[in-house]
């Protein structure tokens, strides 16, 4: 891919304690790129996601989204840079107390000051996108987990990021939901977003992604096209990863 | 049972002594709605105080919080009101019932808020600062309303209990309705006037023990 890279991860190095996580990870993610990580649980996949945004610390390395690197600046500068990353995590984590509609405004009015009609106008445009501007007065508590799930991605969207972190998005759902998450998701990448994706939904992978990481032990073992990864690992630790996960 | 009536519903003495209870009534509402007015607003800072996990400053709220819960509220009247001025601070009576019970709940909410605050999600938390909202924001706008939310339930008895303690202030000569009814008792030496702080109790807190039940019927969230 001969894009830009919208998002760079520099020898990201995270510890708890005396455990290392992630050892010297480098990861080049091109405008417009779907990555898929894959890799066994414990393997530091959602870890190296989380670290994209500083919700977990780095110990060490850099983090470069369009150019800038977020591990430098203040922190009023990585707030202004966590608009531009958007995030989706497994739970949806809704706000229970705010009807959907104020879900997607939230932070367009508080964090980008966007003026009401403006951040509505957006607030419809997203919900439409992922096919729940019919719920956009109704409360989280009262949505599918499924409906959740694209609320929650209409929430990230409403910003305007440059690039979309996925984690683990379809893991809490019921089979049957799942399929409309992935939708909106593939939507997303036929747009041109930028996203890294941290799931087990291989036939997605397989499908949409541009490139297939798989992480073990907190180092990136092989990547590739998923026709590569899938068809023709060459690492012995990702043919048996793979072997477990297709049964 | 005429002995009982003329002891404790003794019609004269209650003509007699009905202004001065109203008066008692008056002064305990005015300084129950400081307290709760004040204790509340200060709990809620100081657990939002604590919620940016700074050690030095969360030492001392919970130093705060430990020291003013387990204190006898009355002890504390007693120190400022006697104490205090032999170190030339003055303070009326009503103003030491007000500091002491506006304290003593700040304490106690700020321990009430601090749980809602512990109950709320952290995936609450990272949706706000992950949408760039910061850490203020997060709170004042994710995390502080469901903290509230979780926080009513046992505020609100909180609150009872300790606006109930404003009888506390007969003991310092503050007129609210016991120290009204004790005084009118020993001039007319009828137990009658002390009743009639009963019914000016129930007629105060009876309400507020409904509204309370009512609040707490109405706190879960909207569900599926």
């Amino acid at each position: 891919m001969a894009n830009r890279p919208m998002l760079e991860i520099v020898s990201l190095e995270k510890r708890f304690g005396t455990n290392t996580i992630l050892k010297k990870i480098d990861l080049k993610v091109a405008e417009g790129e779907l990555v898929f990580v894959i890799g066994p649980s414990g393997s530091g996949k959602s870890t190296m996601l989380r670290c994209c945004n500083r919700l977990e610390e780095p110990t060490s390395g850099d983090i470069i989204v369009d150019g800038r690197n977020i591990m430098a600046g203040t922190r009023r500068d990585l707030d202004r840079m966590r608009l531009q990353i958007g995030m989706v995590f497994q739970g949806f984590h809704l706000y229970p107390h705010m009807s959907v509609l104020k879900n997607v405004t939230l932070a367009q009015r508080k964090a980008l000051k966007r003026s009401k009609v403006e951040a509505d106008a957006r607030a419809m445009d997203m919900l439409e996108q992922v096919g729940m501007e019919h719920k956009a007065d109704a409360y989280p508590g009262e949505l599918s987990g499924g409906q959740q799930q694209r609320v929650a991605i209409a929430r990230s969207l409403a910003l305007d990021p440059k690039v979309m972190l996925f984690d683990e998005p379809t893991s809490a759902l019921d089979p049957e939901l799942v399929g409309s998450v992935l939708k909106v998701m593939k939507d997303l990448k036929s747009k041109g977003m930028t996203m890294v994706v941290v799931s087990h939904e291989m036939g997605f992978a397989r499908e949409t992604a541009d490139r297939v990481v798989f992480m073990d032990g907190g180092v990136v073992v092989e990547q590739g096209t998923p026709d590569e990864i899938f068809g023709a690992p060459k690492a012995e630790r990702t043919r048996a990863f793979l072997s477990r996960v297709s049964g | 049972m005429d002995r009982f009536l003329q002891t404790f519903f003794n019609p004269v003495v209650m003509a007699q002594y009905t202004p001065d209870i109203i008066a008692g009534i008056w002064v305990t509402l005015q300084i129950a709605a400081a307290v709760i007015i004040a204790g509340i607003a200060g709990g809620l800072l100081l657990a939002c105080l604590r919620s940016y996990r700074i050690k030095t400053l969360n030492f001392f709220i919970i130093c705060y919080a430990d020291i003013f819960r387990a204190l006898p509220p009355l002890v504390v009247i007693l120190i400022l009101y006697f104490g205090f001025p032999s170190i030339g601070i003055q303070l009326s009576g009503p103003m030491v019932l007000f500091i002491v019970l506006a304290a003593t709940l700040a304490a106690f909410a700020e321990e009430i808020f601090w749980a809602g605050f512990s109950s709320v999600e952290k995936g609450q938390w990272e949706a706000g600062i992950a949408t760039g909202l910061g850490f203020t924001r997060t709170l004042a706008y994710v995390a502080l309303p469901q903290a509230v939310r979780l926080a009513i339930p046992p505020l609100v008895n909180r609150v009872l209990a300790i606006t109930k303690m404003t009888a506390l202030g007969s003991a310092i000569g503050v007129s609210e309705i016991l120290s009204s009814a004790t005084t009118a008792q020993s001039f007319s030496g009828s137990a009658t006037p002390l009743t009639m702080s009963v019914v000016a109790y129930l007629v105060i807190f009876l309400p507020m023990v409904i509204v309370a039940r009512w609040l707490e019927s109405r706190t879960a969230w909207k569900k599926r």
